[in-house]
């Protein structure tokens, strides 16, 4: 039969934000003592605050400077993140389990040559023909690599090449909503035995001026200081991007156990949906992915990892939907600590909740004020992110006890 | 029927295709299509999109005989996308709500030129300082410009369709290259593999040829230089092929369970019985020179479907005339196929219509199930010089009737996204 269902449970994790580099560095900001550090920056891109990469060392993922050179730092980010998730897996060295594994990526587009593109317009006014003069400086000035750095489906393919993970390779596309189809059919092929192993991930750049200009053509994005995340009428205060390599791998339980890795958390559901938002229709929409998810039956011990986008209002909303629904479910407003990061929003937020989930101790709050305190360990955890102008996703994951622990 | 008969060798729903709609540059439909590609001709061009008199490519096989509101890659793949959904779902005698999942093999999307042009026009000389995405930010953060938002997200095509066509969930926009065409209909056969729906719609489709986007595969030498004659250009597995031809186009199937297909008494144009898939980390742009992950994705799509390569009647070949591609997928399928090489027609689509790239998979997925239904193979054009290093059965210019009741059609991406589909006659 075809609907026999596997569980699927998460066995790595890669997580690079503003605030660090590695699971263990979230792992303590989540729920040490230090509390979260003021990661952004508000100068270099001003009046826009983006959460910028920390510093890396690429060698530690991306060993050759080759494979580095080829890729602009979005790529370098996912590949890095990747790698991360496949160490922490204990896959890294495994060359036959990165042979046989899937991988589906969240992408959107890379790097342009910006000095390129300034070339052009400057002398686009002073010429009459435009085409041609685009014929001319694009043959002459582009860097021919600078292409596949620009490919969405590239990242995978450079994950490929870097990590060898050959087993199938899926870039999917489309903002928030990339996120979470991506983490909806990896789901959904292993729960149904098509997949046993499967590495699903994004990664998003935001210091890109290109992006930046994206997202303030709707004047989506937040201007000048970086203000609390949620003013007191409840409302958001405005995007800010943040830079994000999320990875997990997923496993069905049957193939984690029987290699005895280290089980983070079980994945019970997730789905996503979209459609008009007027009249209640997001609310009615968010009811039944809960519904189906099982996300509706949280209570006290659930944890809200609320991937609210800081649009005004649309985030207003998707806060009252998870407080009225699930009063006694604490929030988590992630994107107050490490900023919005599109394709990779739904898989930051899935990685922070895996940590939560594979701990002892309480998750702290984010958004100071809003965010409740809460003084048990969460037992399960429900991921949202709202796309800032279509698509949605929910996740809910729970806690493995220790004793069934591999 | 028994219960069985809706079943595969592994105890899966059978997948059928019950509607399908093309579009290339040869033509609108499926009867135009089948007619001009079945009579071996090309609908290679050249580029009256851009003015192209000092590129060194100035062909192409574009589609421009379909409406857009505005001259952007977001409009043309949509439009595209709605033709062949539109008939692909005629010709499945399904209206109203769809009902089922939509997956959607898209281009990835950027701004056009145009609307940089534009964008630095607005531009007042006070604002003239720094990068020009400085300067854009500074107009737009006076003025917000929600239509350029649209034309520039990647998730705008598929939101479009899935309003129009009533889709059910959120809809999955994917790229793997040239392979996508071929994913997105592999995505929905999964998706009814698992029990999660009993009908999806898998649409491709490429509308972003661009001034930008001809160079950049020009920078890598992708491209057939062979400008005059357009429809000479593209020469599958000839000694003389020199790249492929850049091209548009897209493809709809109406994927259903077989059970639920005959169950509403639809024609079944065929079964997607097989996928196979296998990235290559050789390298960024071209293959790994054994073939290994090509052999390995035909594999794994025989393997899926429960047949070996002697069941195989005809190959739909990935077939881009690039050098590299021809070689290494003459070497995988000999690989394959053994001493029975020699006996199997093999031939390239892309011979006529050029390299539809993002819906190449699925354009070549419906001409695949067209020779199923009809008994003709269509054939490969332009070889007049065969390549003595690909001794295949390339169909050579003329199409031929046959009887096939299993196709193997491949495609195999640039980022080392490889897919097979095996596709099969109903059963009897």
């Amino acid at each position: 039969m075809t609907k026999t269902s596997h569980e699927v449970v998460v066995t790595g994790i890669g997580l690079v934000t503003a605030c660090g580099v590695g699971g263990e560095v979230h792992r303590d900001l989540l729920m040490g003592n230090a509390g979260w550090p003021e990661a952004h920056d508000s100068d270099n891109f001003a009046p826009y605050t983006v959460f910028p990469l920390p510093e890396i060392d690429w060698s530690e993922q991306i060993p050759r400077r080759g494979d580095q050179r080829q890729m602009e730092n979005w790529q370098r980010l996912g590949v890095f993140a990747a790698g991360l998730a496949l160490d922490d897996a204990g896959f890294k060295d495994d060359a036959e389990a990165c042979a046989t594994m899937d991988m589906i990526v969240a992408a959107g587009g890379g790097e342009r040559d910006i000095a390129v593109d300034t070339l052009i317009i400057e002398e686009s006014r002073k010429r009459n023909d435009r085409e041609h003069l685009l014929n001319e400086k694009l043959t002459t000035e582009l860097r021919p690599t600078l292409f596949l750095a620009q490919l969405s489906n590239l990242l995978a393919g450079n994950i490929s090449i870097v990590h060898k993970v050959t087993g199938s390779s899926r870039t999917l596309m489309g903002e928030q909503g990339a996120g979470v189809s991506a983490v909806e059919t990896a789901y959904a092929r292993i729960a149904a035995g098509q997949s046993s192993h499967c590495l699903v991930g994004g990664a998003f750049l935001a210091e890109r001026l290109d992006l930046l200009m994206i997202m303030d053509s709707v004047h989506a994005l937040a201007r000048g200081p970086l203000k609390p995340f949620w003013n007191e009428d409840g409302e958001a205060t405005g995007m800010n991007l943040g830079s994000a390599g999320a990875f997990v791998v997923l496993e069905s339980r049957a193939h984690a156990e029987a290699r005895g890795a280290r089980i983070y958390a079980r994945l019970d559901g997730v789905q996503g949906d979209r459609g008009q938002r007027e009249e209640g229709h997001l609310e009615q929409r968010l009811d039944r992915l809960g519904a189906e998810t099982g996300a509706s039956e949280a209570g006290a011990d659930t944890l809200v990892f609320c991937g609210a986008s800081g649009i005004r209002e649309l985030s207003a909303r998707e806060r009252a939907f998870f407080t009225d629904r699930f009063p006694e479910a604490a929030l988590r407003t992630y994107g107050a600590v490490v900023g919005h990061g599109l394709e990779a929003q739904f898989l930051t937020g899935l990685t922070l909740a895996c940590l939560a989930l594979d701990d002892a101790r309480p998750v702290r709050p984010m958004a100071p004020g809003v965010d409740a305190e809460t003084s048990a360990p969460a037992d399960s955890a429900i991921v949202t992110t709202i796309g800032h102008i279509r698509g949605e996703g929910l996740a809910r994951l729970s806690r493995v006890p220790q004793s069934q622990k591999a | 029927m028994s219960n069985a008969a809706y079943r595969d060798h592994l105890g899966r729903p059978l997948v059928a295709v019950t509607g399908m709609g093309v579009v290339t540059s040869l033509g609108q439909g499926i009867a135009d299509n089948w007619t001009r590609l079945t009579a071996g001709e090309s609908g290679i061009h050249p580029i009256v999109r851009f003015p192209s008199e000092e590129l060194s490519t100035r062909i192409c096989g574009t589609v421009d005989f379909i409406d857009v509101p505005a001259p952007n890659a977001v409009e043309r793949s949509f439009a595209f996308a709605r033709e062949t959904t539109v008939e692909a779902l005629a010709q499945a005698d399904i209206s109203g709500e769809f009902g089922g999942p939509l997956f959607l093999a898209a281009p990835p999307i950027e701004p056009e030129w145009s609307a940089r042009f534009d964008l630095g026009d607005r531009v007042r000389s006070d604002q003239m300082n720094g990068n020009a995405y400085e300067q854009f930010l500074a107009v737009l953060r006076e003025t917000p410009d929600p239509a350029y938002h649209e034309a520039i997200l990647f998730g705008s095509i598929s939101e479009r369709l899935a309003d129009q066509f009533g889709t059910r969930g959120l809809p999955v926009t994917l790229s793997t290259a040239c392979a996508s065409g071929a994913t997105a209909i592999q995505l929905g056969v999964e998706a009814i593999r698992q029990g999660r729906t009993d009908r999806a719609l898998s649409v491709a489709t490429d509308g972003s040829v661009s001034a930008e986007a001809l160079i950049r595969f020009s920078l890598l030498s992708a491209l057939s230089t062979n400008n005059d004659p357009p429809e000479k250009a593209s020469r599958p597995f000839t000694k003389d092929r020199d790249g492929f031809v850049i091209a548009e186009g897209a493809a709809t199937l109406v994927l259903e369970s077989l059970e639920a297909a005959m169950a509403r008494g639809a024609r079944i144009h065929g079964i997607i019985s097989g996928c196979g898939e296998k990235a290559d980390h050789f390298h960024r742009t071209r293959s790994s020179p054994d073939g290994g992950p090509a052999i390995a994705t035909i594999h794994a799509a025989l393997h899926d479907a429960g047949l070996t390569a002697d069941d195989i009647g005809y190959i739909n070949a990935h077939g881009t005339s690039t050098p590299e591609n021809d070689k290494m997928e003459y070497l995988s399928l000999s690989t394959v196929f053994g001493d029975r090489m020699a006996d199997v027609p093999v031939s390239s689509n892309k011979s006529m219509i050029g390299h539809t790239l993002t819906a190449a998979g699925a354009v070549e997925a419906v001409f695949s199930l067209m020779t199923i239904t009809t008994g003709v193979i269509p054939p490969t054009i332009n070889y007049d010089n065969p390549d003595p290093a690909i001794p295949l059965d390339v169909v050579p210019n003329v199409k031929r009737a046959a009887q096939v009741t299993s196709v193997l059609s491949n495609s195999f991406g640039f980022g080392g996204q490889n897919a097979c589909l095996v596709m099969t006659a109903e059963p009897a």
